[in-house]
């Protein structure tokens, strides 16, 4: 009787080598974005079976919801040249097979150490009251404080420097100054004229 | 039983597909930046995995600042190749070569 963890675990693990493979090869970067969020849909399923229930949820808001549809903005903002982009795409599989191969190798070896395998085994499980985000809250909260202001601030810089970045002046549009118009006083709009009756004013 | 091995192997995979990724878009950067993407996913799936089997969270809260981080780099990354697009009306990378002649 197969334990049902290690078929969910094979199942998400074909799903997210499959999604990798359709990341890289595919002629289309919307189809390779699309197949991005397949991808980063069976890692957080992964997350969930490794109790890491708050990740797998932070995953799929920030990268399915947040970065993904950048991705898909900018692909579908920018007029490409698809096949230009495609030539000689198979020049250099060779040698990055080879090194893809080389670095699988020396991994697998080291990850099926022994030390690996039986990691964990001895460890008692967690608590039927135990809560995946409440713990990393108050490590964030506590210990991680600096690190997680420090986050913070990273997250204020990466706004303002895209912002800054994308921002263009156009010169040829109409458009209103806000501090203009919240400075402007009575006397710039109102033009107070004295007409003695039965003249007319000039 | 799934062990620790297991997602470390499943993880060294992920990471040598996107470096297949690397060498094979190496003219389109949008797919570039996808690749490492891939490759964050791939070791951040590591982190989840040893902070799991070692029942130790600081290995969450690592992948926490990681998420952070790549979120504020992918955006910065697409802001420039946006603007490099309205520049020069391409993102091949053979034509980026203005710094070598």
């Amino acid at each position: 009787m197969i334990d049902f963890s290690v078929f969910v675990f094979y199942a998400f693990a074909a799903v997210l080598l499959a999604a990798g493979a359709g990341v890289i090869v595919s002629r289309n970067p919307v189809h390779a974005a699309l197949w991005l969020v397949l991808a980063f849909f069976s890692g957080s399923g992964l997350w969930m079976l490794l109790e890491a229930e708050f990740l797998a949820i932070s995953l799929v808001l920030v990268y399915v919801g947040a970065v993904m549809v950048l991705f898909l903005f900018v692909v579908m903002m920018l007029d490409i040249n698809l096949d230009r982009l495609r030539e000689g795409f198979w020049r250099y599989f060779p040698v990055g097979g080879l090194v893809a191969l080389l670095m699988v190798g020396e991994l697998v070896l080291a990850s099926l150490s022994k030390n690996f395998a039986t990691m964990g085994r001895n460890l008692p499980a967690a608590p039927a009251d135990y809560s995946n985000t409440r713990e990393l809250g108050m490590l964030l909260y506590t210990q991680y404080l600096y690190p997680f202001e420090l986050a913070a601030v990273i997250l204020l810089v990466a706004i303002v420097a895209a912002i800054a970045l994308t921002l263009r002046r156009r010169t040829n549009t109409k458009y209103q100054n806000p501090a203009q118009q919240v400075r402007v006083k009575r006397a710039d709009r109102v033009r107070m004229v004295d007409i003695a009756s039965g003249e007319t004013a000039e | 039983m799934i062990t620790l091995s297991h997602y470390l192997v499943l993880a060294a995979l992920l990471f040598a597909l996107a470096v297949v990724g690397v060498f094979l878009n190496r003219k389109n950067v949008i797919v570039l930046l996808m690749a490492v993407e891939l490759m964050l996913l791939a070791v951040n799936l590591n982190f989840v995995a040893f902070s799991h089997y070692l029942h130790d969270t600081a290995g969450q809260i690592f992948v926490f600042f990681i998420l952070t981080v790549a979120a504020a780099e992918s955006a910065i990354g697409l802001a420039i190749l946006v603007v490099l697009f309205r520049n020069l009306s391409t993102i091949n990378v053979d034509d980026l070569n203005s710094l070598k002649d």
